[in-house]
């Protein structure tokens, strides 16, 4: 990966956390929403920047909503038949190789108890 | 030829549980770079060792000693089946890593077509499945590898959470943990005592990135958190099936990784005699095992000579 100026890595980081919380909603957001579904204090201003540049790339869709636009992310003709294609490589077994890194493995039934008691601890 | 050659085959039965104790006390990205580095180390002294046997033996072939002006004479003593053997293995071990490659190579560019047709923004792919799944998909030198996160896992978890887990896979991307992985399923074709420290290598690079998330995010319960509830997530849909599951005869990964987030940050500088004598005793094994495999070379390099000399006497 080539090193990016630390401003222009700081966007894409940004685009990036403003489309997943486009995506874990079911319904629009406007920048306002999705300021307080990111929970981290950055000012709507920025957040409706990273929305408008989002929608001229095509990566979002927009509606009038009030004063100003509601989002949604754009879904792609391919993209289930994508997301069916990646479940079965994923499926696959143990003949996978290694070489992606999943963010979390399968849990055992006493891992889940485990989990479950950590967890309460930690909240 | 002498025992030289046969202790870089004999020294990862010994090297291999030391290094796997050793990174058990390490913070987590030195015993990532533990682990791997005693992967390429004996990887690559086996390899030494393998084309040794291999080729003192086809140089007593005459063919091969008229080819090359030799004096079978002054050749090395040893059995014509060490030699084959050796070959064999040899050419095992470079099929099973062909093999190896092919597969990991196929993979990463099946993954990247499907990637390719889904939502993107930054460094993140979004696909549309309502199973929870992320990881990351290493790039090319030319392209910078990607975030791929199911709307399934999106909606199990909340905004920071989300941030925390995108730190993760940011953090696989820029270390280039895959690189550490492929090495990791090189040497273990190479030899069997190898394949142990794959699995070990995967959990500390995962706790790597664990610790980076945490310091990017400020905030350990909370990368914590992103942890256990994408695993509880991930698990809640049914699987088809679920290889590799030991029912509860010991804990798994993720339990670990969450609980080594809610305690406080690992701190380096503290030495435990214990660690300090695995460490010892690991840098010995890999010391002997590379001086070993040179003084082997070196060794048949100059009784190659020796009998190139007789010949042209």
């Amino acid at each position: 990966m080539p090193e990016l100026p630390q401003a222009r890595r700081h966007a894409g980081e940004l685009e990036a956390q403003v489309l997943a919380a486009l995506w874990a909603a079911r319904t629009p957001l406007t920048p306002q929403d999705v300021q307080t579904a990111l929970g981290d204090g950055l000012a709507r201003t920025t957040i409706a920047t990273i929305l408008a540049r989002l929608h001229d790339k095509g990566t979002v869709g927009r509606t009038k909503a009030g004063r100003g636009f509601a989002y949604t992310p754009t879904v792609e003709d391919q993209a289930g038949l994508a997301a069916r294609r990646m479940r079965s490589e994923l499926e696959s077994g143990e003949d996978r190789s290694t070489v992606l890194a999943r963010f979390v493995s399968d849990l055992s039934d006493d891992d889940e108890r485990l989990l479950r008691e950590l967890l309460g601890e930690a909240s | 030829m002498t025992f030289t050659v046969w202790a870089p085959l004999l020294l990862p039965f010994l090297a291999a549980p030391l290094a796997r104790r050793l990174a058990e006390a390490l913070a987590p990205r030195t015993a990532s770079w533990v682990l791997a580095g005693t992967a390429a180390a004996l990887g690559g002294a086996t390899a030494v060792s393998l084309a040794l046997l291999t080729l003192a033996g086809l140089l007593r072939l005459p063919p091969v000693a008229a080819l090359g002006h030799l004096s079978p004479h002054w050749l090395p003593d040893g059995s014509p089946w060490t030699a084959g053997a050796a070959a064999l293995g040899l050419l095992a071990v470079t099929g099973l890593a062909l093999r190896a490659a092919h597969r990991q190579y196929a993979d990463l560019r099946r993954a990247r077509a499907t990637a390719a047709r889904a939502a993107a923004a930054g460094q993140l792919t979004v696909l549309e499945d309502e199973r929870a799944e992320a990881f990351a998909l290493p790039g090319l030198p030319w392209q910078p590898g990607r975030i791929v996160v199911t709307t399934g896992m999106l909606r199990a978890l909340d905004g920071p959470e989300r941030a925390a887990l995108l730190a993760h896979e940011r953090a696989h991307l820029t270390a280039r943990h895959h690189v550490f992985l492929a090495l990791a399923e090189y040497t273990a074709v190479l030899h069997p005592a190898l394949r142990g420290l794959r699995t070990p290598l995967g959990y500390h690079l995962e706790r790597w990135a664990d610790e980076n998330a945490a310091r990017a995010t400020g905030d350990r319960a909370l990368t914590a958190r992103a942890v256990g509830r994408a695993a509880l997530a991930a698990a809640r849909a049914p699987r088809p099936h679920r290889p590799g599951l030991a029912p509860a005869a010991h804990t798994g990964p993720v339990p670990r990784r969450v609980a080594a987030l809610l305690a406080p940050p690992p701190s380096p500088r503290r030495a435990a005699p214990a660690r300090t004598a695995a460490a010892l005793a690991l840098a010995a094994c890999l010391a002997l095992a590379g001086s070993t495999a040179l003084h082997a070379t070196t060794e048949l390099h100059r009784t190659v000579e020796a009998a190139q000399g007789e010949a042209h006497r």
